[in-house]
């Protein structure tokens, strides 16, 4: 289908633009429908908000009141309107549990989620990438069944397991980094650096052997083609075939694994965000699971959705971007 | 529950390979199989077998019952408690042993509710084609485009966390998955001129499903079961750990990690038993499948 699409006499647009313009209708769709489900899923609900709200023991008319007053009695699609209309302008409505607003509740949050999966990926993605381009040069070596061995770990340990290893290593027995990431107001970067150090490691942990994989593998794909060869016999070094020749075709692929990783971070802190106790939306959003408190966990599942989805959809248009026979299209 | 966990039968899928061959090649010769496979398969293959074991005799070999209190809290290991006591004083080694039953036990019945549904649909949408393919493959699409866990959490929050909706929504999630990966292996085997014959032939669809497709798909199939499992397994404790998989007092590993974390910051390593438990497992499972895509994939080659 992508060949049809290049192959076609150049429109006003261009072919790249055309796609690029799909993909991001495309997305924008997927939020559309994923927006739905949440709110959907939501009215599944044996009885509604209101008697949740109220408890038993409320009369009639007391329901209906706070039914009116919450909206619970317009028809379906206009408080689907309603709510996603509120959202647009940063207003999730009220928790059940504590009455606050959600929006200011998960604001803080989220940026701490945020901070914590950027932190990961600023140390797992260029090490990765280097390190898939070292087992790719070096096949076979110690390194690469290194990077083997790591896959099946980070395939097969629960997140907790190698989070709690890394505890007893090095916050136990080595006393270097503190087991609990709480974070305080008012505390330098520095501080929260070294507070969100085994956390950090862990994610690293997670998603660094899929990278390096994936970098490893598209090298390899890229090596096996003629043009390499042909680079090779010209008599260019090694290191100057895979960075100038095999890279550039390489990116693509790379980046859609760097970036399908990043949104697997924001997502999986989860897991590693109860371990550490820290702040995040996920510990949120799993607290609000418990105490069933439907609002909140609407907002944190459309907050992580639409990362999701935003991430996903960055990685397609960059890889878009990347590959050097979409870019010069003929 | 790592990000590489979709992938990994992905090879297999690729390139449109003779699968009956290698369904023979699986088939026939079961022993065989085993004796030829490397160390790390006949290992792995063994512990799977002793867990399967562990889970299937539970009551009989367990010392104690499975929520019954026998000591007071974080007794350390010894007589009669051989691995201590957990944070209500309930036998370490009982919880372990009645863990691998229920964790293992609910992994299994819901990757088969997965296979069951997302294979039978895979399946179908590759050998029927057209509109009810396009249909399926959007749902399922859309699906996919909520992060799994985050989606689970949601279903979890709505319709609570009993053990029956916990396996439902999971399965739900989990047959995304399988159906993509059947659809795929089908799609490739669907197109192939002894199918075609079969279709000439004027053999029904079920035929066509059971006696031409599903032979040909079912080590990949096979394969796939294997790391489904091990992605539900993990996805499971993962949710108990965080209080939101099964529900006290039955005993599982997830939820027994969580419970006694605090043992961890004195030092006490008894409650990283139950996860290098799972841990144990799923590399076992990994170590068997490998055997099997290799197999699957060198009968092709020859």
């Amino acid at each position: 289908m992508v060949r049809e699409l290049i192959r076609r006499p150049a429109r006003p647009m261009g072919p790249l633009a055309g796609l690029v313009a799909r993909r991001l209708a495309l997305g924008l769709l997927t939020l559309f429908v994923v927006s739905v489900i949440i709110f959907l899923g939501v009215s599944l609900l044996p009885g509604d908000v209101a008697t949740e709200l109220l408890g038993q023991s409320a009369t009639p008319a007391t329901v209906a009141a706070l039914r009116h007053s919450l909206g619970l009695d317009q028809p379906l699609v206009a408080r689907y309107g309603l709510w996603l209309g509120g959202i647009l302008q940063g207003d999730f409505g009220t928790s059940l549990a504590n009455g606050r607003p959600i929006g200011h509740l998960v604001a803080a949050r989220f940026g701490n989620t945020i901070f914590l999966a950027s932190v990961a990926a600023l140390i797992s993605v260029p090490l990765s990438v280097g390190l898939g381009l070292l087992a790719a040069l070096y096949r076979g070596s110690l390194l690469d069944r290194t990077i083997n061995a790591l896959t099946l770990v980070s395939i097969s340990f629960p997140e907790f397991f190698l989070a709690y290893i890394l505890i007893v290593i090095l916050s136990m027995q080595a006393g270097l980094l503190p087991s609990l990431a709480t974070l305080n107001e008012g505390m330098g970067l520095a501080e929260q650096l070294h507070r969100i150090a085994l956390p950090a490691l862990t994610l690293t942990l997670v998603v660094i052997a899929h990278m390096m994989r994936m970098t490893r593998a598209s090298i390899l794909g890229v090596l096996a083609s003629p043009f390499i060869e042909m680079a090779r016999l010209k008599g260019a070094s090694p290191a100057r075939v895979i960075v100038r020749h095999a890279l550039p075709n390489a990116w693509s692929p790379i980046i859609n694994v760097i970036v399908l990783n990043l949104a697997y971070l924001v997502v999986g802190v989860v897991v590693v965000e109860v371990v550490f106790v820290y702040p995040g939306l996920g510990q949120l959003m799993v607290d609000s699971v418990q105490k069933r408190d439907i609002p909140v966990v609407q907002a944190c599942s459309l907050l992580f959705a639409a990362t999701f989805v935003g991430l996903n959809l960055t990685a397609d248009l960059l890889s878009m971007l990347a590959n050097p026979r979409l870019r010069h299209a003929r | 529950m790592s990000p590489g966990a979709d992938t990994r039968t992905e090879k297999l899928v690729a390139a449109p390979r003779d699968g009956a061959a290698a369904g023979d090649a699986l088939r026939g010769r079961g022993l065989a199989l085993v004796r030829e496979a490397p160390l790390s398969a006949k290992a792995g293959l063994a512990f799977i077998v002793l867990y399967g074991l562990v889970a299937l005799t539970a009551p009989l070999i367990a010392p104690f019952g499975e929520s019954q209190i026998v000591a007071a809290q974080f007794e350390p290991w010894g007589y009669p408690y051989l691995l201590g006591t957990d944070n209500l004083g309930r036998d370490m080694l009982t919880r372990l042993i009645y863990g691998a039953r229920n964790t293992i036990g609910i992994a299994a019945a819901t990757t088969a509710i997965a296979f069951l549904v997302g294979g039978t649909a895979g399946l179908l949408a590759a050998a029927v084609g057209g509109f009810l393919d396009q249909a399926m493959s959007r749902v399922v699409d859309v699906l996919m485009a909520i992060p799994q866990l985050v989606f689970a959490l949601l279903l979890l929050a709505i319709f609570g966390t009993s053990i029956p909706v916990l396996i439902a929504v999971i399965a739900l999630l989990d047959c995304t998955r399988v159906f993509r990966i059947a659809r795929s292996v089908a799609m490739n085997v669907a197109a192939m001129d002894f199918v075609e014959v079969a279709r000439l032939r004027g053999e029904g669809l079920l035929w066509i499903l059971r006696r031409e497709i599903l032979p040909a798909v079912a080590p990949t199939l096979l394969a796939e079961f294997g790391l489904r499992f091990c992605f539900v397994f993990l996805f499971i404790s993962s949710l108990s750990f965080l209080g939101l998989g099964l529900q006290p007092p039955t005993a599982d590993w997830g939820s027994m990690v969580r419970d006694n974390a605090t043992l961890i910051t004195y030092g006490d390593l008894t409650p990283l038993l139950p996860a290098a438990a799972i841990a144990i497992l799923t590399v076992a499972i990994n170590f068997v499948v490998d055997h099997i895509l290799h197999v699957a994939g060198s009968r092709h080659a020859r």
